[in-house]
């Protein structure tokens, strides 16, 4: 066996289990993940109809506490955690750098002690750089929780595998909203997710974690890989960091303006001037679907025209087949013309592809609007 | 002269070519190429009747990973292409060397076929690369 490639990057607890289950390792920012445990369109097709499970625990865990928590936070990102009512409750946001680029896309969880962030692995190092340089002057404790792991169950049968697991507190997180969950004695479980199904995900300490895995696989959940989460995230229209953002897109160009909040004029987050003015100057693009009725794939970074003289021109963010429409589709910056095809290059020929709503599937069906 | 009847040989971009029949080639691509590529999706084949020079691509397969094109490892006309392949992509992930094939073509010599790898020189390449 070749072990070379992958052995000095960091393991998540349940590598021995992705081994054990033939998954395909690879290196994903410095982690060795499972890419797939065989066929990445069997997983995605498992997770639409049952219950899968993704071992995420790459993801970053930082938790926030002290006196002025509540006022960092709401500086520190664009949405605001003043909504957030309950514990373990969270909502979606970005954080902008001072001239509204994305520096990530995060949830943020209001918790008993503070405020819970989950942000992504890939932007790990800028991130914690970012927040502690920004949070001098502010009466606050940072925590990464690397003892802590992530597994996301997600799928409809998902509430009945937590239920079969005997989960804490199940009864109490069946009757919950998307975006709230339960907390106990650091096992907490939100229903959340990043594949367009309903489900959950749970945050461990590290010690649990292959329990929980071993006990859901004998139950009847499928383990998911890496690939599969990509054309799940694509079809339900979920953002990825480095392709539909990045530090020089603003969150009206990638699907997150609503994520943005302008209720408390009074609150100053980061980026909220240089927002403004982009908002002002109204000349942004804006983030659509792409559905094709060809046998090829649009790839990130093809540039699409929305006329054939290749006068208007945008970019593919992230593009894939759907295993659930059987076609090709694609997220894509437009310039906003509220036109209704667009063209690509593929192959020497210029082929046209439908824009729409950028979502595709929603709890297993077909949820894309194309524009009329 | 050798006979080459049966006789499997690969490139090194991972195409195999096999003499079924005299004076006839199959091409596919091998098992290693069908896993880089993952789940494959599409697959653009040749027309009938069209005649495929070994230097030129002449068939694509597309994962969802990535697009990728084949080279047939000698020149000849395209006389059958596996049109099963078209509604049923995933078949070359299942049997790429046996149901998996996706065009065969009449040769009209095999010269250059011996020199290219053999199973076992394309399982050694494969593990170097």
């Amino acid at each position: 066996m070749h072990f070379k490639h992958w052995s000095l990057n960091k393991k998540t607890p349940l590598f021995e289990k992705h081994i054990d289950a033939k998954a395909k390792m690879v290196d994903f920012h410095g982690w060795s993940m499972p890419i797939n445990y065989g066929s990445q369109i069997l997983e995605h097709e498992e997770v639409r109809k049952g219950c899968g499970i993704f071992d995420v625990s790459h993801m970053t865990i930082l938790d926030f506490k002290g006196p002025d928590v509540k006022h960092f936070i709401r500086t520190l990102i664009a949405n605001d955690v003043d909504k957030l009512k309950e514990d373990c409750e969270g909502l979606y946001s970005a954080m902008l750098n001072e001239g509204a680029g994305v520096i990530d896309d995060l949830i943020a969880y209001k918790m008993e002690f503070g405020y819970r962030l989950v942000v992504n692995c890939a932007t790990r190092e800028e991130n914690l750089k970012w927040i502690s340089s920004k949070s001098s002057g502010f009466n606050v404790k940072i925590k990464e929780r690397e003892d802590l792991s992530m597994i996301a169950v997600q799928g409809p049968k998902s509430l009945k595998i937590l239920k079969d697991l005997g989960f804490h507190s199940v009864s109490s997180l069946e009757s919950k909203k998307r975006g709230q969950g339960v907390y106990k004695d650091d096992v907490m479980a939100v229903k959340t997710g990043y594949t367009g199904e309903k489900g959950f995900e749970v945050i461990l300490p590290n010690g649990q974690s292959q329990l929980f895995w071993d006990s859901a696989l004998k139950i009847g959940a499928s383990p998911i890989g890496l690939a599969a989460r990509d054309t799940l995230r694509l079809e339900a229209g979920m953002n990825l960091y480095g392709f539909e953002m990045n530090e020089s897109i603003s969150p009206l160009e990638c699907n997150m303006a609503r994520t943005v909040s302008w209720l408390d004029e009074e609150r100053n987050f980061i980026g909220k001037g240089a927002l403004s003015k982009i908002l002002r100057e109204n000349k942004y693009h804006e983030l659509v679907g792409i559905l094709l009725n060809e046998r090829t794939i649009l790839r990130q970074g093809q540039k699409l025209y929305l006329d054939e003289e290749k006068k208007l021109e945008g970019v593919v963010t992230s593009g894939t087949y759907s295993p659930t429409l059987k076609k090709p589709i694609a997220l894509a910056r437009l310039p906003r013309e509220n036109t209704k095809i667009c063209f690509a290059e593929s192959r020497g020929k210029l082929i046209q592809a439908k824009i729409g709503s950028p979502k595709f599937i929603n709890e297993g069906k077909e949820v894309f609007k194309e524009r009329r | 002269m050798t006979d080459l009847t049966k006789e499997i040989r690969y490139l090194p971009t991972h195409e195999w070519g096999r003499i079924d029949e005299d004076g006839v080639l199959t091409v596919g691509i091998s098992d290693q190429a069908q896993g880089l590529l993952g789940d494959i999706v599409f697959i653009e084949l040749p027309e009938i009747g069209s005649y495929i020079d070994a230097e030129e691509e002449s068939a694509i397969v597309e994962s969802v990973k990535a697009a990728s094109d084949i080279y047939a490892p000698l020149s000849g006309e395209v006389i059958e292409i596996n049109e099963k392949l078209l509604d049923e992509p995933e078949t070359v992930n299942t049997s790429p060397l046996q149901e998996g094939w996706f065009y065969k073509i009449r040769i009209t010599s095999t010269e250059g076929f011996e020199s290219l790898m053999t199973e076992e020189e394309y399982q050694i390449f494969c593990e170097e690369e």
